[in-house]
């Protein structure tokens, strides 16, 4: 049974978001009996409530409050309103999310040692390295059926692996496959398997795909632990003269707001609404918002290099029958600063349906060039370029000076410079992508822009020294002992894999720290 | 609802870009398709609403789409323009400026040469952004370019081919 807590039961811990991170905590916590209220802005929306529909996904859940862009990335030009795409709802981004769930290598946590100093870069190495995280990613996989761990088979090819896996054979790629998802190929943990929909992006309509929606926040619930409250916008973290943390006023459904009392705060809005909410927390005991007597928070935002190749053929592909994103080729991924830059970066097939493909494909364009590739939808096959970007102190979240909410709190701002290293590995990225697809008779390739960032991290990054970053190796912040940070806005950096397996695996580490730490009184 | 419907007197033929016909009748009707397709219009004339019709088509031409499905497009405009006057001021100017440049009369090469000259315009942006999202979010389109839209009801593709690509060697 779903638990109820009081406004004023000062023993919970209340998790702010219901994602990857704030999801993945607070059933951890339950599990382990700890009292948790999970606060999270958007509304609950049920397996029944998808539809395979792209932009009717897209108005129901994403996060569509007011924001603003600057800085020279192309996004700020063709989404200037719309610099993330991240969900607001019960499971946040993990209702879209496409599954691809990969472990960081070994030196991407240590990358100021392995890369030396990069001008214009703020690098730094994780407080923690692989071999520590190696239990947690074991138990992340395990919990999400990650195929190609614990013995769970892979995904089977659609057509769109199979013109990527054909192309990288060709081109002498060695390390290719259907890759590391978080998607059942065999009926596991009472979610059954993967039909090949082919909707990832929308909501997984038979549950095959992890998503804490209907894995974590029920399983937390049956523990009579834990409290969801959904359509519930935190808007400020409140502190006591000692400088602990105290209680989070939220607004509920109606706009009426509360105070829920807390023992424990931990932050999971995704690396945008994370940085902005310590920042809306500004008192005058912590003027510069919470958390942040190094002035780090909100900066170092990070969004992965990305881009995307599509290609047309001269016969059918059907890209869009079955997974989104089951393809991967790995043989870029390594750091070889012979290739003009350093870190690596992942190709993984991606398919857009007609409706996100008009818009996508080369935001803005228009003409007969335009309708031309279009009309080759039905022959085309695509690929997503993620690969890891240096982290910029430029690069961040601000509030803005006057633009104000439905709540009167400041907007935040989203700022981003591409790196030289981000260009040069982008454009080596771009080739490597159209070769692959012309090395088996593409007739055109397309190199399509960075759509609005679906990897949001590093706005409250780790460090070892209080000085150089937000939170310590347990995503606790250095400044306050019972406040924490449990999304990818802990990341130092950024790898060149998709975030979210070590997003919940740090989850479930500080899941264990919480409650060890609560245990013996000492938060 | 139109406000009236003109009698055939102001009926103009004229050529599009991609060949269709679109057939005017002044007043509030457009009648396209060689007379299979007709809209009233609510706040732009019969003969504005055709003219962005032809923008429309000029802007992301597909020779197999009949003139309905942006027709649907400009038709919602009209919709929203009848409840906002400055974006009816601005659809109005949009179509004034084509007019002016016997928009209808020119080849598809010489109606996108001056679409580019507009681009930056606020009623070309208006239309265009209709359109992405009008054009391309419609089942009947694409079923024409080969996207099979919503699966869930039907299974999935497990068994519909979800791998069932055959011309590659070697895959
Ligand atoms: C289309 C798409 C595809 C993706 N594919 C992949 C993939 O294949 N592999 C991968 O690793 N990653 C993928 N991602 C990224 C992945 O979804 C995110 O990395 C992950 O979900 C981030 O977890 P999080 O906990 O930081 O935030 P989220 O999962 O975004 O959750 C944050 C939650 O916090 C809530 N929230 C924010 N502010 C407040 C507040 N003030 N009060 C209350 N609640 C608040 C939000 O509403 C949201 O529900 C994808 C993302 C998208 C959009
Ligand atoms: S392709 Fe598989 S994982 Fe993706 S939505 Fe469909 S059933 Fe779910």
């Amino acid at each position: 049974m779903a638990a109820k807590f009081e406004l004023n039961d000062d023993s919970v811990v209340v998790v702010i978001g219901s994602g990857a991170g704030g999801g993945t905590l607070s059933n951890e916590l339950a599990q382990k009996g700890v009292k948790v209220v999970l606060l999270e802005a958007g509304g609950r929306h049920e397996i029944e409530d998808f539809s395979n529909d792209e932009w009717g996904m897209f108005s129901q859940i994403s996060w569509l409050d007011k924001r603003t862009t600057s800085g020279s990335w192309r996004v700020a030009k063709d989404f200037s309103g719309l610099p993330a795409w991240i969900v607001k709802a019960v499971g946040g981004s993990t209702v879209h999310w496409a599954g691809a769930s990969l472990r960081f290598q070994e030196h991407e946590f240590r990358v100021k040692s392995a890369y030396g100093d990069i001008a214009g870069a703020n690098l730094l190495d994780w407080p923690i390295s692989l071999a520590e995280m190696e239990p947690y990613y074991d138990r992340a996989e395990d919990k999400m059926g990650v195929t190609g761990t614990h013995g769970i088979p892979r995904l089977p090819g659609n057509n769109n692996f199979r013109v990527l896996a054909a192309g990288a054979k060709k081109l002498g790629y060695k390390d290719f496959h259907t890759g590391n998802m978080a998607i059942n190929s065999q009926p596991r943990d009472g979610r059954g398997a993967c039909q090949q929909i082919g909707f990832c992006f929308q909501g997984c309509k038979s549950g095959a795909k992890w998503s804490t929606l209907y894995t974590e926040i029920p399983k937390g619930e049956t523990t009579g632990n834990m409290e969801v409250r959904p359509s519930s916008q935190a808007l400020q973290i409140q502190h006591n003269d000692s400088g602990k943390v105290t209680g989070v006023l939220y607004a509920d459904k109606d706009g009426n707001q509360h105070v829920q009392k807390a023992r424990v705060v931990a932050v999971a809005g995704n690396s945008i609404e994370s940085p902005r909410l310590l920042l809306n927390s500004a008192s005058a005991k912590f003027p510069d918002g919470l958390a942040n007597s190094s002035g780090q928070v909100g900066r170092n935002y990070m969004r992965h290099m990305t881009g995307s190749v599509y290609a047309i053929f001269d016969k059918p592909v059907h890209m869009h029958r079955g997974t989104t994103m089951a393809g991967i080729i790995k043989d870029e991924a390594e750091n070889k600063p012979e290739r003009g830059f350093v870190g690596g970066y992942e190709m993984e097939t991606l398919s857009l349906g007609v409706p996100f493909m008009a818009a996508f494909l080369d935001p803005g364009a228009w003409g007969r060039d335009f309708s031309s590739a279009m009309e080759g939808y039905a022959n085309m096959a695509g690929m997503w370029l993620v690969g890891e970007d240096m982290p910029q102190e430029k690069n961040a979240i601000t509030l803005h000076a006057t633009e104000k909410d439905q709540y009167g709190l400041p907007v935040p701002n989203v700022h981003f410079d591409d790196h030289p290293n981000d260009i040069a590995m982008r454009e080596h990225a771009y080739k490597q992508g159209s070769a692959v697809y012309e090395a088996v008779g593409a007739v055109q390739t397309f190199r399509t822009p960075p759509y609005p960032s679906t990897h949001n991290l590093g706005t409250n990054r780790m460090s070892g020294k209080a000085s150089d970053g937000v939170v310590n190796k347990h995503g606790q912040t250095h400044d306050i002992a019972n406040l924490f940070i449990s999304d990818g806005s802990q990341f130092t950096t950024g790898a060149a894999e998709n975030p979210t397996l070590t997003i919940v695996a740090l989850a479930i580490r500080q899941a264990d720290y919480i409650a060890d730490k609560m245990g013996k009184n000492e938060i | 609802m139109a406000k009236s419907v003109m009698g055939r007197r102001a009926f103009l033929a004229t050529t599009s870009a991609a060949g269709a016909m679109v057939l005017v009748a002044g007043g509030n009707l457009v009648i396209g398709g060689n007379g299979a397709w007709a809209m009233s219009t609510k706040a732009l004339t019969g003969d504005e609403a055709a003219m962005l019709v032809r923008m429309a088509r000029a802007t992301y031409p597909h020779a197999m789409l009949d003139d309905s499905i942006y027709g649907k497009v400009i038709h919602g405009l009209d919709e929203k323009a009848s409840a906002d006057p400055a974006l009816l001021r601005s659809l109005q100017e949009g179509a004034a400026a084509l007019k002016e440049k016997k928009f209808e009369t020119l080849d598809a090469a010489g109606q996108e040469a001056v679409l580019k000259d507009i681009e930056g315009s606020a009623p070309f942006q208006t239309v265009r952004g209709e359109c992405v999202v009008g054009i391309y979010n419609n089942p009947d389109v694409w079923k024409v370019l080969g996207y099979e839209g919503p699966s869930a009801e039907l299974g999935g593709y497990i068994n519909r081919g979800f791998d069932d690509i055959d011309w590659l060697q070697d895959a």
